[in-house]
């Protein structure tokens, strides 16, 4: 008895760091553009569903999956990237709450223009993985969760290293830090900006990818999972990389924990679950987990 | 020969006029101090000499004009600002900021060379590269911005009110580094100071901005026996 709860809370926890991992990806998307720009993207999640779309169409134009996988990621970088230069260039001087109504224009933007596009009704999408199961012990772990958490874990990796072992990752870095001092130095801060949008917008390719095959492709797959995303980003803690990472892994687990053993809760009760978190954050530690008052002297 | 030149150089932030045609020189070699109140348009020149601000008029560096550049092409050029404030990168540690210095001008190879060459300057800061900048007192990040623009080998160094906020040990200490450097690599300098005694005690020439234009010019030696830089500045 012992022995078989023990196991179910093993798959709850992997189940768990699956979805998490999807959270992370699109909670470390909107950490990026936050930490370059001090603005919250709205629009992240749409981006995401959209480039999704734009991967199904290329399956469904003949394309097998790991081909139309990387060319989706090449077209969700330039699609990031030339938003940036084009319509957020110039709010760039602005208040930032400008910025925020055109992201929240663009959410409405690409919403539209999915369901003009590819139509409303919810589409399957294929998964890359195998509909397997592998027993270890008592322990039976979906290969889909599996696939979902190694893929979202190595673009996590792979930013990280882009970041903290690249010239250019660095001077992202300086940029997000002193946009002044960086130009001074010679750093095309317009680049970086443009850079940063594409790499958000990669990251959620991926998370719309992931997520598509469980949570089927429509034009608001993303929406629910966009506010999960900003749950874990504020856990973390918003100007937090690694935050939002282990924010996005946390909260897909007890989300997970909270949904099977809690019987009150259960799945309905989910989404205000992780907007209490949020308010719990917000109140109690506003800087989140890995975010930090900056140690400054003068 | 002159190595920064302006003739007449105008700017404005939004409608209120900061420069009024400003003209001076830099020569090849020089310490050059840039002296006057509050508001009189030191930074301001700086600013429009990098590409910080809008400016108009003639600003030649090298011979060649750098109107038509933005501060990422001006520190291609070989000019190193050090902006009011340090503008040190808090959150990087102290390697970080230096290969930052070398971004734009030289390749990872040359970095090791330059940023040994810097560090023979600051010895303190070997043992420091991984700390994180922004817990270094206000002396060291002010050390560390110099020694960052150092390591881009740059033609013209631009400093912007470097003792501001700094006890006056330390203030000596940054100066006989400027000296230093000014005499065994003869870096030119172009300063901004509040505090004429200082700077006039460590450059060859000087300027006093007064409400955007330049009012006196001479020598050091020359302003510091000037009887108005005297009174208004000097305080005797």
């Amino acid at each position: 008895m012992l022995a078989f709860q023990s196991a179910e809370f093993v798959q709850q926890i992997v189940s768990g760091l699956a979805t998490g991992s999807i959270f992370a990806s699109l909670a470390l998307a909107l950490v990026l553009i936050y930490r370059s720009t001090n603005v919250v993207n709205f629009a992240q999640g749409e981006m995401a569903m959209f480039t999704t779309y734009v991967a199904w169409a290329l399956m469904d134009r003949g394309l097998s999956y790991w081909p139309a996988f990387v060319l989706t990621l090449l077209i969700a970088f330039a699609g990031g990237a030339t938003l940036e230069r084009t319509i957020i260039r110039p709010f760039e001087r602005k208040p930032p709450l400008a910025i925020v109504i055109v992201t929240i224009g663009l959410l409405i933007t690409f919403n539209g223009a999915a369901g003009w596009i590819w139509g409303a009704e919810v589409k399957p999408f294929d998964s890359p993985f195998p509909n397997t199961t592998w027993e270890i012990g008592d322990v039976a772990i979906s290969s889909q969760d599996v696939g979902v958490f190694c893929v979202c874990i190595v673009t996590v990796l792979a930013l990280w290293a882009f970041f903290n072992l690249t010239s250019l990752g660095l001077a992202m870095r300086a940029t997000a830090i002193n946009p002044t001092a960086s130009r001074l130095v010679g750093v095309r801060v317009g680049w970086m900006l443009a850079l940063g949008w594409g790499l958000a917008a990669v990251l959620g390719a991926v998370a719309g990818m992931m997520a598509a095959p469980t949570v089927f492709l429509d034009p608001n797959m993303m929406l629910v999972v966009l506010i999960y995303a900003f749950a874990a980003a504020v856990l973390g803690g918003i100007d937090s990389p690694v935050g939002a990472v282990v924010g996005g892994l946390t909260l897909g687990v007890v989300l997970n924990l909270i949904g099977r053993y809690v019987e009150f809760i259960g799945p309905e009760l989910r989404l205000p679950t992780a907007l209490l978190i949020l308010l719990a954050v917000l109140l109690i530690r506003p800087q989140g987990l890995f975010g930090h008052a900056v140690v400054r002297r003068v | 020969m002159a190595l920064l030149e302006l003739r007449d150089v105008r700017a404005r932030y939004g409608a209120i006029a900061a420069l009024h045609g400003v003209s001076l020189t830099v020569e090849q070699g020089q310490v050059v101090a840039l002296l006057g109140a509050n508001g009189a348009g030191k930074t301001t020149t700086l600013r429009a000499v990098s590409g910080l601000v809008r400016r108009y008029g003639e600003i030649r560096f090298d011979s060649r004009s750098l109107l038509r550049c933005g501060p990422e092409s001006a520190a291609r050029r070989g000019i190193a600002h050090v902006p009011e404030g340090r503008g040190i990168f808090d959150e990087l540690s102290v390697w970080d900021n230096l290969r930052m210095g070398a971004y734009a001008s030289i390749s990872r190879r040359e970095l090791k060379r330059e940023s040994d060459r810097v560090l023979g300057y600051f010895p303190w800061m070997r043992d420091r590269l991984r700390q994180q900048s922004g817990t270094l007192s206000g002396g060291e990040q002010q050390m560390l911005a110099l020694a960052r623009a150092m390591v881009s080998r740059p033609r013209l160094l631009m400093l912007d009110e470097p003792s501001l906020g700094l006890a006056p040990l330390v203030v000596q200490e940054l100066f006989r580094i400027v000296a230093l450097l000014n005499k065994e690599e003869e870096l030119t300098v172009l300063v901004v100071e509040q505090n004429a005694e200082l700077a006039l005690a460590a450059s060859d020439y000087a300027y006093v901005l007064e409400v955007g234009h330049v009012a006196v010019e001479g020598t050091s030696d020359e302003l510091r026996a000037h009887e108005g830089v005297r009174k208004s500045y000097l305080g005797y």
